[in-house]
Formats: structure tokens, sequence, C-alpha cells
């Protein structure tokens, strides 16, 4: 029997047991003393939502199949237990074996969002390991960063000491394999970091030094050592029908985010739109094979025993086998299985196969046009016509669907007010195509559902210039919009959500961020930010203080206008699209120009250089 | 006890109820999460379960009695519907296949066509209650705890106890809904005398740490009305004994699930008759080999082994 890290009257006063015992179905257990390297991979936010992300999952089946590694998990205590540990000393543990993180010999750590980045320090925190880099010593674990934040990883570059850019499948293997050997001379943690520093995709902050002007412009960025290398260029899987893929995948006891078996279908996307940094840094777009997703699927079925499963992928529309996929799928209906389907286009083949595996009545379709007039759509690049979307709406209407959800953001570049009020006017148009119907075929209202949250410019985007706004402008903007919600005829079939600001600001601030922004982070945490990806976590006062208290300037990172010739925080890293790409299409976008996808046409983005997927198509 | 003179008649789906036990770790997954859990587990072991119909078919499913969390059982039970049953032996092993550690089967059996759930038979339960290691026990020898419990059982007349609901307090006497309470020795449990089977070990039982000698054994009324937790008289010895009332020093567990065996366990008319005839026969076995007929039966009772691979 496994013994637990946590007693029972802990483990019996707190939320939920569940998220730090273990013992899931298909997790996996070794012996601790027969491996060469343990590894605690991390999700920093709580179980549920850790458990549902993909990424963990593949890299946890990938490094488990090798036989000297042992690879955990661990995600973040809930509050409550959060002051348990810190209050009576207790070390954070890996689910399998309960054993301290500190003891580990790696502790990876996948970044997905920006309001987890103090979650990261609780991590580390309450696994008693050092919060910056430069303080741990030989007995601590080497802690990695991965995922799309790690795209800018300046902000946290004191805590990490070493980050992973691009997909986990590619270096591993070489990165256990320089541990094992450096260990085994007897080297030390900065001998391993050094020579780490050299394999593809891996930087070493600790190596290399910022110099900044006295407007506070980065003036340099340059590696400490002659041998280090001066851009790193992220790792891309070429044929991701052969990449590792988990068949045995966790299947957590208590409900996850995602209940279900995911099938990544493809990575990256054909689209280019210029606001969205996962079309750019998952460049080029690949897709799977379809016989191989087909297996895939039966596998993870029969070894998960979920009743769903989803398809993942930034645009599933664009996959071309969908249609034999979906054919297959709908299959397993019979036994039971749910078939969910995001990312659609909404259209007579999408509304036909959704009419097979929902409920219409009960489900709603979602069109994401990101801004409410074709003006401002063709900045952004969102090739979604007005046209399409009634179409579609009207189409989805016939076929007996009556909720709508749409989806826009607010303080895109550009953005006038016009812009602005034409998302309700929108919404509108949708609710008289739907009042097109006659009385007595229709089903009572219609409800359209309008959110939007506010725009956050990322690194490796068009928009990466962007200025934002500050809190009260883009509350302005929300009030706009409600406004002009009331003027609508259809007004009563109408809803509205719009996010909070105080996390946007934010968002900007780490998203943009340089090397001086991890000090604030360091002191929120101390303040007692943590979960601050969730409302009734967060605490907007002690962020404010802790920017206060650092001397560092919200308005420098969110609403100057960067200098197109400016050393940007994130340059040194080599993304495959280029520079000159990513600055044509600013031009491209302030001038409402629209650049077909990479289907149409290849742009010349520079993801080419990896040499797979849709940029192969157009050598044929 | 062998159901085999009932009547099967011809549906579409068999009646299947399953005995499980729940320990170590997976004491605190919670009732809901256990449901989830074996919808998962039964598509895994490959188990032909009947589902609703609609949009969104689910499997049909029940549970007897719901275990709280932090609480370990040796005899679990629900009821499901499949199209078609390997036998039981078979169905038993594929379902262990996927079970984790802590959740095992034990049983796999047929029930009549129109039996009445697990759910509403449940009339009893039999916990076994004992000291968690590191902790100093209370219960240090047999005699004194022998003493303390006739003192507040046996007594007592009435067992005042106030309960918390969510709109008032209520006061009500435990006394008529405890069957049963005694001292035990902890080494003298777990294979006999507790309605286990001799051949299965209760992994449950394991948990038991080395320092504790002595336990409590209860039989509470359990079911849809006055369903006693065993917490709630727990916390009343302990007022009464005076003993520092921290609960959690004390492992419940759970050893077995009743049904009255007065109670007729299936509907339809000629069913009914049936079972009064095939009740009556038991009873005469039973005064033939001297035995006291008992008043609770476990809910496994009813069901047959499936022997070979069956069909509706």
């Amino acid at each position: 029997m496994r013994k637990l890290a946590l007693n029972d009257e802990i483990l019996l006063k707190i939320e939920k047991p569940a998220r730090y015992i273990g013992n899931e179905v298909n997790s996996v257990m070794k012996d601790p003393g027969k491996v060469d390297i343990r590894f605690a991979i991390c999700f920093p936010d709580v179980y549920e939502i850790g458990m549902s992300h993909l990424g963990i999952q593949i890299l946890y089946d990938m490094f488990n199949q090798r036989e000297d590694v042992f690879c955990e998990r661990v995600y973040s205590p809930w509050c409550d237990l959060h002051e348990i540990m810190k209050e009576q000393k207790i070390p954070l543990f890996t689910l399998e074996t309960q054993s301290p993180v500190k003891d580990m010999d790696f502790l990876g750590i996948t970044i997905q969002y920006e309001m987890c980045y103090t979650n990261i320090l609780q991590v580390l925190d309450l696994s008693q390991i050092p919060l910056l880099s430069s303080r741990r010593t030989q007995q601590h674990p080497i802690v990695i960063g991965g995922g799309p934040c790690a795209y800018n990883p300046e902000p946290l570059a004191d805590f990490f000491d070493l980050f992973y850019i691009g997909e986990g499948e590619t270096r591993y293997d070489e990165l256990f394999h320089l541990y094992k050997s450096v260990k085994e001379k007897g080297g030390t943690r900065q001998e391993f970091l050094r020579e780490a520093c050299r394999i593809p995709g891996i930087y070493v902050p600790s190596l290399y030094e910022a110099g900044y002007h006295q407007d506070g412009t980065i003036a340099s960025f340059q590696p400490k050592y002659e041998d280090v290398p001066a851009v790193v260029k992220k790792e891309a899987v070429v044929d991701i029908s052969h990449a590792p893929y988990p068949r045995k995948p966790l299947v957590p006891f208590i409900k996850a985010t995602q209940d279900r078996v995911v099938l990544e279908i493809q990575r990256g996307c054909i689209r280019g739109c210029r606001f969205c940094q996962a079309g750019m840094i998952y460049r080029p777009a690949r897709e799977r094979d379809v016989d191989m997703l087909k297996q895939c699927a039966r596998d993870m079925l029969t070894d998960t025993g979920h009743e769903e499963i989803s398809l993942s992928s930034l645009s599933s529309s664009d996959y071309s086998g969908l249609k034999e996929l979906i054919n297959d799928l709908i299959g397993f209906k019979e036994q039971g299985v749910n078939i969910s389907l995001p990312s659609l286009r909404i259209d007579a083949f999408s509304l036909e196969v959704m009419g097979k595996v929902q409920d219409v009545r009960k489900s709603s379709l979602t069109f994401a046009p990101e801004a409410g007039s074709q003006r401002l759509r063709d900045v952004i690049n969102k090739g979604l016509t007005e046209e399409t979307i009634l179409n579609g709406a009207g189409l989805a209407f016939e076929g007996g669907w009556q909720k709508v959800k749409l989806y826009f953001m607010l303080g895109l570049p550009t953005e006038t007010e016009e812009d602005m009020r034409d998302i309700p006017r929108l919404a509108d148009k949708i609710a008289r195509k739907y009042y097109e119907i006659p009385k007595d075929r229709r089903n009572g209202k219609c409800q359209i559902t309008i959110s939007t949250s506010f725009f956050v410019p990322k690194p490796f985007t068009p928009f990466q210039w962007a200025p934002m706004y500050g809190k009260d402008e883009y509350l302005a903007r929300a009030r706009i919009v409600n406004e002009e919600m009331k003027e609508q005829l259809n007004r009563k079939s109408l809803k509205y959500n719009w996010h909070e600001a105080d996390v946007t600001v934010l968002e900007g601030v780490f998203a943009r961020g340089d090397r001086r922004v991890g000090q604030v982070l360091q002191k929120a945490y101390e303040k007692g930010c943590i979960f601050d990806a969730w409302s009734e976590c967060f605490d907007n006062q002690k962020w404010m203080e802790a920017f206060e208290e650092c001397g560092i300037s919200i308005g420098f990172y969110n609403q100057r206008t960067r200098n197109l010739d400016e050393i940007l925080p994130w340059d040194f890293i080599d993304c495959g699209v280029t520079k000159k790409f990513l600055l044509r299409e600013w031009e491209r976008a302030k001038n409402g120009e629209v650049t077909l996808n990479c289907k149409q046409q290849c742009n010349g983005c520079g993801a080419a250089a990896f040499q797979g997927g849709v940029c192969l198509e157009h050598q044929n | 006890m062998a159901a085999a003179q009932l009547h099967f008649k011809g549906v579409s789906v068999l009646n299947i109820r399953i005995k499980f036990q729940k320990y170590g770790v997976m004491k605190f997954i919670g009732h809901l999460d256990m449901m989830r859990y074996f919808q998962k587990a039964i598509r895994r072991a490959g188990i032909d379960i009947a589902y609703s119909g609609g949009y969104s078919p689910h499997q049909i499913m029940s549970f007897a009695a719901p275990l709280g969390v932090g609480v370990t059982s040796g005899g679990e039970y629900f009821d499901i519907e499949v199209n078609t049953s390997k036998s039981s032996q078979e169905s038993i092993e594929a379902l262990n296949q996927a079970m984790v550690e802590g959740i095992s089967i034990l049983e796999y059996k047929r029930l009549p066509d129109t039996a009445k759930t697990s759910m509403s038979l449940v009339a009893a339960a039999d916990y076994l209650v004992y000291e968690k290691p590191g902790y100093e026990p209370f219960f240090s020898s047999l005699e004194e705890l022998q003493e303390k419990v006739q003192a507040f059982y046996e007594k007592q007349s009435e067992i005042i106890i106030t309960k918390q609901t969510k709109k008032s307090q209520i006061t009500m006497d435990l006394k008529p809904f405890i069957y049963e309470m005694k001292a035990v020795k902890l080494k003298d449990m777990g294979l006999k005398d507790m309605g286990l089977k001799d051949k299965v070990k209760d992994e449950g039982l394991k948990d038991m740490g080395q320092s504790a000698e002595y336990g409590l054994f209860l039989k509470v009324c359990t079911g849809s009305s006055n369903n006693i937790k065993p917490e709630l008289l727990l916390e009343a010895f302990c007022r009464f004994c005076q003993l520092d009332d921290n609960l959690l020093r004390f492992q419940v567990h759970r050893l077995e699930v009743y049904a009255k065996s007065e109670e007729i366990p299936v509907k339809g008319e000629k069913e009914r008759a049936d079972y009064q005839k095939h009740l009556e026969q038991l009873k005469k076995t039973f005064a033939a080999e001297g035995k006291k007929f008992p008043e609770f039966l476990p809910l496994g009772a009813l069901g047959e082994d499936i022997l070979w691979e069956t069909h509706c």
C-alpha cells in the first residue's frame, strides 16, 4: 500500500482530497531506485485543469516509455491545502510516489498562460526549492520551463534554470543523455547547464545578459560566453503522424475540465490570424495521418473507458481528412460514445455532422468573428465574412438550433467606435435571420450570447508592436457595446458578457515583459497572490502595490508604442516565422489588407525552414 | 443463498448485482466519483452494459448505499443491466483487470428480472470502527471497552442526539436504530463472523494499524429512511465516555450491507409468490440445521452466479 504524503486529518479537512492521492487509471508506477532520472512534470494550476492538458499527457507517456526515467506529476495545491502546507512546512510532493519534489532530478513546468505565473512560484516555494535559479545548489532539481509562454521566457528568466523552446517531443532524449553523462563524471549543475545550452531549443537564461537604454528599452541582449548560442531556435516535430502519442492517457477520479479522450488531429494553423500567437508559433501546420488517428481513437477509448471523444486542433475544418475521420468516429455512437467537435467552421457539412452527434435543442453554435465590422476583421486577417456567418446561422436555425454564441475582442489595433457598435449589430442581424423563419416552424425565441474579451498583443504575432489601453478605456469600450445592445431591434434575444479588465492589464505586462518584471511577480507572490486566473482568488490591489513597490511602470510595457527597430525581449528566439514577415503583416494589417492562408498560397513566413506539413505541399 | 427456483421473465436485459470492496487511498473518492469511476471501468472491462436511449445515452446503474468520504468498505453493492453476460467468474476477472489498487470486485451475480433495486432494499449495515495508527489508543483493554459499550448501549434506555439539518436542529433517539453494538478484538475480525466469505480477504482490514487492538462492531439501520451514519453514533459514544471527540482518529469500515430477510425483493404477483415459497423452504433448511433464521440477508444473497455466457 502506498503511503500518502498527507495524513487523514488534512485530507478529510480540505476540498477534493482526490486531487492529491494519485492512483489514477493509467498512472505509472516504477521503483525509483531502479531509474537514473526522476522527473516531476508540473502544470501550475489546480488538478482538474492540469489533468486536462494534452501536452503533459504526451510527455508523461513519452518519458515513462524510457526505462531509465520515472516521470511523476505535480499540480498546484488549492488555496486550502496551500495554507496548511505552508504552516506545517510539508514539502510539495509528486502524486505517484508521494515523494518530495525537491528530491527529483528535474522539475518541468508547463507555462500555458500568464496568469499562472504566481503559481509557478507557489510550486517552487512549497517544494522548498529556492525561487531564484541563482540560489539553487547541486541538491536541487533542474527547473525547466516549456509551453507557449516560454516563447517570451524573460519575465520568468530568474526562476528557471532552463527553458525548452518549442515542441517537447524532439530533444528530451539528448537532454537526459547529457544529464546522465555529466552526473557520471561528477559534473556540477553549472557544467550541465553550460552544455545543455548547446542543444537546439534549449535556452539557459543565466548565460545571457541584457543591457538597457536610458528610456528603459533594451540596448543589448547577448550570451555571456562565446560558446553560448546567440539565437535559440524553436523545436518542431516534422512528422507528427509518427511522433509519440499516448494510447493510455490518465483517467482522473474527479471530473476534470477535459473528461474525455482528446485526439490532436493537427498541429499549427494555416489561417494566419494576426492576433493569434498559436497560429504563428506552431507553424508549419501539420496534419496527422487519418489512419493513425482512427487507431488512436480506438485504443484510447478502450484503455480509458471515456464516454466522449473530442478533436483538438486550432481549426478542425481545415483538416483534410475530417470527413473520413468523423464518419469513422460516428461508429462509436453505438457504444455510447459522445463526439464533441470544437473549432468547426459552421457550414452544411458541419451542421449535418453535429445534427448526428448532438442534441440540437440543447447545444449552441459558436462563431468567433473576433471583430464586429468587416473592416476590422480584415485588419486582423480573420477570413470570416458577414455573409458566411449569416448563411451558417440561417442553415443552423433551419436545422433546429436556437442558441448562438459569439466571441469578440475589444481593443484590437485601429478599432473605432463604429467597430465596437458593429458587434451588437451583427448579433442583431443573426437574430433577424432566425425570425425570418415562419412562426409555426420555429420554437420560441432565439438566444444570441455575445462575449467580449480584451485583446492582449502577444510575442511573435504581427501585433507584437501594438499598444494596449488602460483599464478604464477597456471598460469604456465594453460600455459602448452594451449601450448599442439596447438599440437593437431584437435586444430581448441578445445577451452580453464582458470580462474584467484588471487581468488583461497584467497579462499584457507579462506577455511582452522583459527580465525586470520578474521582481514584480515575486513581490506579488510574497504578498499572497496565487491562482490569479481564478476570480475568487485574484487580488488586483496586491498586484498594484507590487508594481508600485518595485518601481515598475505598467504603461511602459502596455501603452507605449514600440519602435519597429526596438530590440524586443524575445528577439533572440527564432520561432521559424521571421521578424520580416511579422513586420510585413503588421503593415498590411494597418492597411486592412487580407493575407491568403497557407493552403492557398505560401506567404514566405519562414516556417518552411522546418521542411514539414503544409510548406511541403507548395514544393510539389 | 440460491434463487434458482425463481422465474426469469423473458426481457431484453439481465439484471446484475456487483459487490466490491473499497480500501486504501480510494476511501478519499466520494460517491459520485465512484459512480463515474465504475462507468468507465465497466467500459474498459468490456461488460456489455445496457444504455438508456436518447441523445446522451447513459449506463443503467444504481448504487445501494452511498459510502462517505474517508470510510472503507468490504461490502459495497451496485446493480447494472447488461444485454449479454459472460460467466460471473470471467466477468469478475475482467472487471478486476480494469480496477485500480483499492477497489476489487468480489461478486457478480444475476438477479431475477423483477428484482427490486438494491437501493430500495437496503435496511442495515455492519461497521467496524477502530483507531488509526499514530494515536494513543482509547480502547486499551477489551474489558474496559466492553463496559463502556454496555453502559452506553445496553443500560441507557434511549440515546438522544441532536442533528443539524439544513434548516434546524432536531433531536432524535438513536437507540431503536442500533441493532447491535459490541466491543471486539480486531484480530478476530476479517475472515469469519462478519458475513464475509471465508475465501475472501477484506483488503480494507489490512489498513488496520498495529497500534489498535480493539474496536467496535456496529449493526445499524441504513437506507432511505432513518439512515444512521456510524459517525453519528461514534460522536455520541465519545461524548458519553468523555473522550476527546476528534472523529478523525477513528477509521470507519463498512463490512456488509443487508436487506431485511422478510422483505420480498421482487416485483410481480407470480414472482412474489415464488419467492415466498423459496423463503419458507429456506427457513425450513435453517430450522432443520438448528440455526436461527437471520433477520437480515446480505444484498448479494438474492443473486446467483452465472455459470456460462448468457444472452437474453
